[in-house]
């Protein structure tokens, strides 16, 4: 009985103790985690990437404590609403459909979307000429809107990871995919299981679709979304988003 | 002036800006999730049939103690019985495709590329596991009696399992099967994540397309509820005819007594 009581106390104490300081000054970002070498987990378990070391250069310039919370993609912009953690730092492009839901910052970095197929495949991209042909992409992307869109007889298969999307693309299950470019380099291309592919067309274009940049998403009305803005313009001014630019990248991704 | 607005484009305004739920939005995408509802279905009984073929000569075969059959039967079912659906469905979608050998056989092509078939496989594996043990304990408590006297009207092992012990045993599995049909109409969820457009796949395809955070998992989830509410009345009828002689014989009414 007298176990079971400072047991119940010392979680209620625990709870008081973390669960208060949290609230005070940490800044949870959710990200995601498998979309090298943006966002992916070392053999250890721990996350590194460029939008991992952006949301912690992000915190430093802010000067608060940050929380990073792991979540699948198609959940991000719901669990963002439900208050699982308080900004997006995970490579999302601002577009219309999402300003419906959240708020965005300007953006951290601008990359195009591409398609890739074996090398040598002459799918023309049209809508007659994707008739039937299996494109594979992330489910709840900006890629989804452009393929739904300009591509509807295409057989479209949706994927939780882009990591699943590649591993298909390698089995011969798909006969293409579409993703950010640099994502697509240095997360397949230019790994072993990349050999034999290449991209297929020129970087695409529909701002409705693909959006106008990568920023940063946090919930409706909040104030987060400027200071994150004024947080990215410094660390662009200071220096320290080119270091970790010129850490993962050989041309600065941010773009015009 | 303001221009008039039909009843359609007010209901459309309310989903949109006011109520809880984006209703209109869902009832624009039902026919999605009514194709969805029938790739569920389809795996779900698909599943049953085929794994409930296979469990009757494996159920048989542990039940009578075959040597040889018993032990490899036991293992197959421990092992399928004792992981998870998701496990299992990865290693035949995603394991397999990695091995080159399986990639340039003649299985690749027409059976093990597809989704739906590597689903397909999983989970009548998976479903036969568990009805073959449950099938199992059935036959193995078929009443001596009923042996016995089947035996004395001069039936060969093959009549008797075919006319007494099998009819039985299907009685007796009949209340745990209808556990077993639903847990696998649930497990079918899993097709979702390698890529099909199940009940839930559709579900999360609506909400990945408009950013929502549970429109397509509470259409989903209303889905999957009237279906289990119709496989519970089957089995209720099922149970009704077949289980007939477990239930308290109702007696003739006696006449009401005269008032005094």
């Amino acid at each position: 009985m007298k176990l079971k009581k400072t047991l119940i106390a010392s979680v209620v104490s625990a709870v008081a103790l973390f669960g208060g300081q949290a609230m005070a000054d940490t800044l949870r970002i959710g990200v995601e985690g498998a979309y090298a070498p943006f966002s992916m987990k070392e053999a250890d378990g721990t996350l590194s990437g460029f939008d991992i070391d952006i949301a912690n250069a992000l915190c430093a310039e802010l000067k608060r404590e940050c929380e990073l919370v792991e979540q699948e993609w198609d959940g991000m912009i719901p669990a963002l609403i439900a208050n699982k953690y308080d900004a997006i730092v995970a490579s999302m492009s601002i577009t219309e459909d999402r300003k419906k839901k959240v708020d965005f910052t300007e953006k951290y970095y601008a990359t195009p979307t591409r398609f890739i197929a074996k090398e040598g495949a002459t799918f023309e991209l049209t809508r007659e000429g994707t008739k039937g042909v299996k494109i594979g992409l992330l489910r709840g992307t900006t890629m989804q809107c452009y393929v739904e869109k300009h591509f509807p007889e295409a057989d479209i298969k949706l994927y939780n990871t882009q990591e699943d999307v590649f591993a298909d693309l390698v089995a011969g299950r798909l006969d293409m995919q579409i993703n950010n470019t640099l994502q697509a380099i240095d997360g397949f291309l230019n790994t072993p299981q990349g050999k034999g592919f290449a991209f297929l067309g020129d970087d695409l274009d529909d701002v409705a679709c693909l959006g106008e940049g990568t920023g940063i998403a946090v919930r409706k009305g909040d104030p987060l979304a400027g200071e994150l803005s004024a947080a990215i313009k410094a660390i662009r001014a200071n220096g320290t988003y080119q270091a970790i630019n010129d850490k993962y990248f050989d041309i600065d991704i941010y773009g015009k | 002036m303001e221009p008039e607005r039909t009843f359609l484009e007010y209901l459309r305004d309310i989903s949109e800006t006011t109520a809880p739920l984006d209703f209109m939005l869902i009832f624009d995408n039902l026919d999605r999730f009514v194709e969805g509802a029938w790739v569920t279905l389809q795996l779900t009984f698909l599943a049953l049939l085929l794994g409930g073929l296979i469990a009757i000569p494996l159920a048989i075969a542990r039940a009578y103690r075959k040597p040889v059959l018993n032990p490899i039967i036991w293992g197959y079912t421990y092992a399928f019985r004792g992981t998870p659906l998701l496990v299992q469905t990865y290693l035949f979608y995603f394991g397999l495709g990695q091995f080159e050998a399986v990639r340039n056989s003649f299985l690749w092509s027409p059976i093990l590329s597809d989704p739906w078939w590597c689903v397909l496989i999983a989970f009548t594996l998976n479903t036969a596991a568990y009805t073959t043990e449950f099938l199992r304990g059935a036959i193995e408590t078929t009443p001596r009696g009923e042996i016995e006297a089947a035996k004395a009207a001069g039936m060969s092992p093959w009549t008797r399992m075919r006319l007494v012990v099998l009819p039985s045993a299907f009685r007796r599995a009949l209340p745990a099967y209808s556990n077993e049909v639903i847990f696998t109409l649930h497990g079918s969820v899993i097709a979702s994540t390698v890529t099909l457009q199940d009940l839930l796949g559709v579900g999360r395809w609506l909400n990945g397309r408009y950013y929502l955070a549970y429109e397509g998992f509470v259409t989903a989830m209303l889905f999957y509820m009237a279906i289990v509410f119709m496989i519970s009345l089957a089995f209720r009828y099922a149970e009704k005819r077949y289980l007939k002689h477990l239930r308290p014989r109702e007696t003739e009414k006696s006449p009401r007594p005269a008032l005094a």
